[in-house]
């Protein structure tokens, strides 16, 4: 009977024990994309490791991520790991304690300070997110379309123009696929691209926080104009054409070229059979220095009201492991690991677009540090304006005005 | 009888008067009392009084962005004033005349786009009046007006109305049944003695039934005004929640969501968000208010 008692009590506490080490977390993000990519590849991954951690990917849609998370962080009913924007919307968690510090977390000696950046608060004291991975941006171009007319791929942007003059007059395909009818692409795929190469990347965006420079001097003006070139070489009606219609277009061979974000490469390996290259965002004239938007986009934390986090810590941990950066890199196409672990890149328009580190300098999005910060918020002023300029509704003179009057209102040294 | 208190009826309406006040008068009153408080930036909140509403109606980026918000808001249940409300009229005169045929199936079939889901209604239209693979324009071509194909959604001058327009279509089953059900209820002799003393269906119409139904349509249009001002979804599926281009398709719905929620880079502000809501909140109630005051009293109800 004693003995029995001894027993009961001893698988009671194995049983508690067990339960206690078997963790449940849950994942906020917004790459609703990689869903199937998480769950067949990165979590069983982890598993393999980790058996007695079970993780859970629950994404949210891109543009409702934002204010979802924030919903749910307020009423307590947020995932115990949070995947984080870059810089000011992040840090917004921060201050306001919804994610932990992350201070000395053994991974985060992985990454350079560089990459850190983007997740840790302006004095650089404290990092709150754990790096994951940044985007590049350039174009796409149809390599059939670029064979059949005898095309080649454009270095500066006179012969940028040239390509879209030749394109457009043989007629069979729209020369760029891009639309203005959900807006965030006009900044975040076209201004803050094409527009490292004017304003000299880095040179140009810290000029711009230290008040040296304003949005109305001629490199942020002129690429605007640029912008505003492109709208003769759109497709009839593009106003109204969605993120997802420019993507269908390019996809489905009607498109020559089409500017993009390197996640797309995911997108059109799994969903069409276009033969496609990529080349950079073309330069102002033959020689120059090339920039390119080489962006931290995308890092993870811990909620602060999580019941778990001693597994959400060996979770990020691993996040900071050369198997991670690889599988990452390699299995979710078009997102670049930031570790400093050598990874090879297996793609090959993922490994032209991260050749282009070593041929060009790389900056981050223009506006994407302290300048978002602000009301109004610059990021939506510049999808605003920006597809307007493309609609040929404002000139860019008006755009760069309006985004310095509005940086102006609340950053005391851009008065 | 009994006069008096009754626990009966208090023992009844106990029930109901605990959800509703959990889960309606205590957020509402919430709402207001948010709305006095602002935030830091890290979160802790303290009492500004009218702050937030000074701000709204002061600051020339808050204030512009409202009163565009309120003018599109207007526009929205201006258009569903004169397209909506009066094609339901129509169409249910038309069904509750005699000798109809189908008459069932016609009402089935305007009644049925009510019943779908706001996101659908958006995204079907998207794809048919998209530029790239909509039938609208090849529609237009048809008839021999390719021409004028515009892409009306992604025009500052024609999204607000399309979208509006969109809007009455789904919802136009709406007025149409209660006004059918107001005119079903007029009594056959009524109409009858009108015939025989020689008046026409015109006639009968402008003089006998309609103003027996104006109290319904005095309902239908604050039912609208309530609903248009409270709209969101159809906004927020069609163009998202920066409501472009250049803000045209922008209503209080889709400002509040935004100033609550966040978006993209602008961060989430509750308090803000509350005070802008309180502000929805008292434009409703003004309307509604006015309207009793000026309208309801004057109608004239008719036993029948």
């Amino acid at each position: 009977m004693k003995s029995n008692l001894r027993l009961v009590a001893a698988s009671a506490l194995i049983l508690c024990n067990t339960l206690a080490h078997a963790g449940n977390l849950t994942i906020e993000s917004w790459r609703v994309d990689d869903k199937t990519l998480w769950e067949d590849v990165l979590l069983p991954a982890f598993n393999k490791i980790h058996p007695d951690i079970t993780v859970k990917f629950a994404p949210t849609s891109p543009p409702e991520y934002n204010s979802a998370l924030n919903a749910r962080l307020t009423a307590g009913t947020a995932g115990d790991l949070i995947t984080c924007r870059p810089f000011d919307v992040s840090l917004d968690l921060f201050k306001k304690g919804q994610i932990d510090a992350l201070n000395g977390a053994p991974g985060l000696k992985n990454f350079p300070e560089s990459a850190q950046v983007a997740w840790q608060t302006d004095d650089g004291k404290s990092t709150y997110c754990m790096p994951m991975a940044s985007v590049i941006h350039g174009f796409f171009y149809n390599k059939r379309v670029f064979a059949e007319m005898g095309l080649k791929v454009p270095e500066t942007e006179a012969e940028f123009f040239g390509v879209l003059d030749k394109i457009k007059a043989a007629g069979k395909v729209a020369p760029l696929a891009l639309g203005t009818a959900d807006q965030w692409e006009t900044n975040q795929i076209v201004f803050t691209s094409i527009g490292a190469n004017h304003w000299k990347g880095e040179e140009g965006r810290k000029a711009l926080i230290a008040g040296k420079k304003k949005f109305t001097d001629p490199e942020f003006v002129s690429t605007f104009d640029v912008m505003a070139k492109w709208a003769p070489y759109l497709p009839k009606g593009y106003q109204a054409q969605t993120y997802g219609d420019s993507q269908n277009l390019f996809g489905t061979g009607r498109a020559a070229i089409y500017p993009a974000g390197s996640w797309d490469i995911s997108y059109f390996e799994q969903n069409s059979k276009v033969d496609f290259g990529a080349f950079k965002p073309p330069v102002q004239k033959a020689g120059d220095t090339c920039y390119i938007s080489d962006h931290t986009d995308i890092a993870m934390g811990i909620n602060s009201k999580s019941p778990n986090k001693a597994d959400a810590k060996v979770f990020l941990d691993w996040l900071a492991s050369k198997e991670f950066a690889d599988l990452y890199t390699n299995k979710v196409t078009g997102f670049f690991s930031l570790s400093n672990h050598k990874i090879d890149v297996k793609n090959p328009v993922a490994k032209e677009m991260i050749s282009w580190r070593n041929q060009c300098k790389s900056t981050i999005r223009l506006n994407a540090q302290i300048m978002s910060r602000g009301t109004p918020s610059m990021e939506n002023e510049l999808w605003n304006v920006g597809s307007q300029v493309i609609n040929l509704k404002m000139s860019p003179k008006e755009a760069a005005t309006q985004i310095q009057t509005g940086f102006a209102k609340w950053y005391a040294a851009a008065k | 009888m009994q006069s008096g208190f009754s626990w009966r009826v208090a023992v009844f309406l106990l029930p109901a008067l605990c959800i509703y006040a959990l889960f309606s008068a205590f957020p509402l009153l919430d709402t207001l009392r948010l709305g006095l408080y602002t935030a830091n930036e890290n979160g802790v909140r303290s009492f500004a009084g009218m702050d937030n509403y000074i701000t709204i109606l002061q600051d020339p980026q808050w204030s512009h962005a409202f009163w565009n918000a309120m003018a599109n808001n207007l526009k929205f249940f201006g258009i569903h004033m004169v397209f909506q409300n009066p094609i339901g009229l129509l169409l249910a005169a038309l069904l509750s005349l005699k000798n109809v045929r189908f008459s069932a199936t016609y009402r089935t079939i305007f009644f049925l786009p009510t019943l779908l889901s706001v996101v659908i209604i958006g995204f079907i239209w998207q794809l048919i009046l998209s530029p790239l693979w909509g039938v609208s324009e090849r529609l237009l071509g048809l008839l021999g007006l390719g021409d004028w194909f515009e892409p009306w959604l992604g025009l500052e001058s024609s999204a607000l109305f399309t979208v509006s327009l969109m809007s009455v279509w789904q919802y136009i089953g709406i007025p149409m049944m209660l006004i059918y059900a107001a005119l079903i209820a007029i009594p056959e002799d009524i109409v009858e003695a009108a015939l025989v003393e020689g008046a026409t269906p015109w006639r009968i119409f402008w003089f006998i039934r309609l103003p027996l139904i104006l109290p319904t349509l005095g309902l239908v249009t604050i039912l609208t005004f309530v609903a248009n001002f409270n709209a969101f979804d159809l906004i927020y599926t069609v163009k998202g929640a920066m409501a472009g281009p250049n803000y045209s398709t922008d209503i209080l719905g889709t400002l509040f969501y935004r100033t609550f929620f966040g978006y993209q880079s602008q961060v989430a502000s509750p308090t803000m968000g509350a005070a802008v809501a309180t502000i929805m909140f008292l434009v409703i109630l003004c309307g509604v208010a006015g309207y009793f005051l000026a309208v309801q009293r004057r109608l004239q109800r008719f036993a029948l």
